[in-house]
């Protein structure tokens, strides 16, 4: 029994980054329609990019904070100079849009920092959480910023003008236009939060993947994952989405036998596949009814 | 009285396909003016054209601005509201939050409130259902709430297209009364584009008339009304 409790507490810890990277792929989504391969690459940066900030010499909290900063301007960027000009441009175009960012970004990173393992530190330590052996405080940590994070984009969206009006602007951009919505830079506004909640993912993993171009790979499938489980058009499906993936692959890697680390991928994908063959547009979604 | 709107020579595009062919009209502070034609003769086309949401040429100016080198929010923010066919309601956001969006572009919270209370008053059906999502509402309703969240912008020009689509004609009857009341007493010029002509003429002090993407016939809504040409094609009489 402490082993099943132990399994879904961790499920749940990791379940939160990929939440967080779910999160970030479905605001790109919502925005523009297409899924952003180049999501865990950003994250990835990011984390270097405060690896580097403490390798300089600075605390670690201003690290964060800096690389949030830095990451919400490089996401308004990227979508400035690669994306507004993709915007009317067909589906396959932006595809290898984003592959060109994916591999941009990952040949960057390795050029600048190598393809060596790096340790990253965590704030919240190691330790057994609260005397207990089920989780340790930095898997606690991960899952306390993640509600935060959680929390804080809630009442963005639900309480201030600005998240009324990228609401409007993704789920109708010409009408959001006609009441002088500039959606543009409402679509902007997006790819810069996501970069920074990506970077928030990518900080948080950091400590148990190792900092290496590489490190988002796997913890980007299950973001995918856990965006398509909950349904793309739905962050808080979303986020139940990624916590249920974490704990999937957790309980499937712990209980099946002979699937261990390496089969708890296929297995919880699979898991997945099978609710999707009953509800295509993910537990959460919805499917878009339009009047005729 | 002084132009509030002027357009001049207006052609739009739809790809290769040309849609407007040199329409040239104007509106007066303070009227309500119906633009009337069959389907297909440009009447939301020349809608979609003052916002720039259609490729055009020609000019149009609003107050002595031009507008067609500005983005249709950039339009907005000048103080024309649209109510697009189809409402353009945001449909899974509620009632109130519908009027929050009429009014995004304004800083001033006390007037955004007050202003709000107005539109209840307006429309007393919009305050029993506001923290209703708007797609639960009724076709009528839902053009009420489009005409409401225009509203909150605090336009100084309405564009209408086509308010009394689908509506049954005594929400239309109710719609319309409410429309001449905002232009009366709010001072909001209003441009309203209709198929129901007849409705349409008895509202307006001022009309044109469209086919084929030209104006065809142009004066004061009660002289279109007693056109014989306009009752035979339009009134059915």
């Amino acid at each position: 029994m402490e082993l099943f409790t132990n399994q879904i507490l961790a499920g749940i810890s990791t379940g939160a980054i990929y939440a967080c990277l779910a999160l970030a792929v479905v605001m790109i989504y919502q925005a523009i329609d297409h899924l952003n391969f180049a999501q865990g690459e950003m994250a990835m940066f990011s984390t270097f990019i405060s690896w580097q900030l403490m390798q300089w010499g600075l605390p670690y909290w201003v690290a964060f904070v800096l690389t949030i900063a830095f990451s919400f301007a490089g996401g308004i960027a990227i979508e400035r100079v690669l994306f507004k000009p993709l915007a009317k441009a067909p589906i396959l175009t932006n595809v290898a849009g984003f592959i060109a960012l994916y591999s941009i970004i990952n040949s960057s990173a390795g050029l600048i920092w190598d393809f060596t393992i790096k340790q990253y530190p965590t704030p919240f330590g190691s330790a057994p959480f609260l005397g207990s052996q089920l989780i340790s405080t930095h898997q606690a940590g991960m899952i306390g910023v993640t509600l935060l994070l959680l929390l804080a984009l809630y009442f963005f969206f639900q309480y201030t003008r600005v998240g009324l009006a990228m609401r409007a602007a993704a789920s109708l951009p010409e009408s959001a236009r006609l009441v002088g919505i500039n959606t543009s830079w409402m679509i902007a506004l997006g790819w810069g939060m996501a970069a920074a909640i990506g970077a928030i993912a990518g900080i948080l993993i950091a400590p148990v993947v190792f900092l290496e171009p590489n490190m988002m790979l796997g913890t980007l499938i299950y973001g995918f994952a856990a965006a398509v489980l909950g349904g793309l058009t739905s962050p808080f499906g979303a986020v139940v989405g990624g916590f249920l993936v974490g704990i999937f692959e957790n309980l499937a890697g712990t209980y099946i036998p002979y699937a261990g680390n390496e089969l708890k991928l296929p297995i919880a994908l699979a898991l997945i596949v099978s609710i999707l063959v009953v509800k295509p547009a993910g537990l959460f979604g919805r499917h878009i009814v339009k009047r005729v | 009285m002084t132009a509030l709107l002027n357009v001049k020579d207006l052609r739009a595009y739809y790809g290769q396909v040309q849609a407007l062919h040199g329409l040239s009209f104007s509106l007066n502070e303070g009227s309500l003016t119906t633009l009337l034609g069959a389907n297909g003769a440009g009447k939301t086309t020349t809608l979609r054209a003052i916002c720039n949401m259609v490729r055009s040429t020609g000019s149009i100016e609003f107050e002595g601005a031009a507008l067609t080198s500005r983005s249709t929010e950039g339009i907005v923010r000048l103080g024309i509201a649209h109510v697009p066919q189809g409402r353009g309601t945001f449909t899974n956001m509620t009632v109130e939050e519908n009027l929050q969006l009429g009014a995004i572009t304004r800083k001033d919270h006390a007037g955004i409130v007050s202003d709000m209370e107005r539109m209840y008053a307006h429309f007393p059906v919009l305050k029993q259902r506001y923290t209703q999502q708007a797609g639960t509402l009724s076709g009528g309703e839902q053009q009420m709430l489009a005409v409401a969240r225009a509203l909150m912008l605090r336009p100084r020009l309405m564009l209408l297209d086509e308010p009394s689509f689908g509506l049954a004609p005594l929400v239309v009857r109710d719609l319309f009364g409410i429309l001449g009341k905002i232009n009366r007493e709010d001072k909001v010029s209003i441009l309203v584009v209709e198929q129901n002509a007849q409705l349409a003429l008895e509202l307006a002090d001022q009309a044109y008339v469209i086919e084929t993407g030209r104006i065809v016939m142009s004066g004061a809504a009660k002289d279109i009304a007693n056109n014989e040409d306009v009752r035979k094609s339009y009134l059915g009489y």
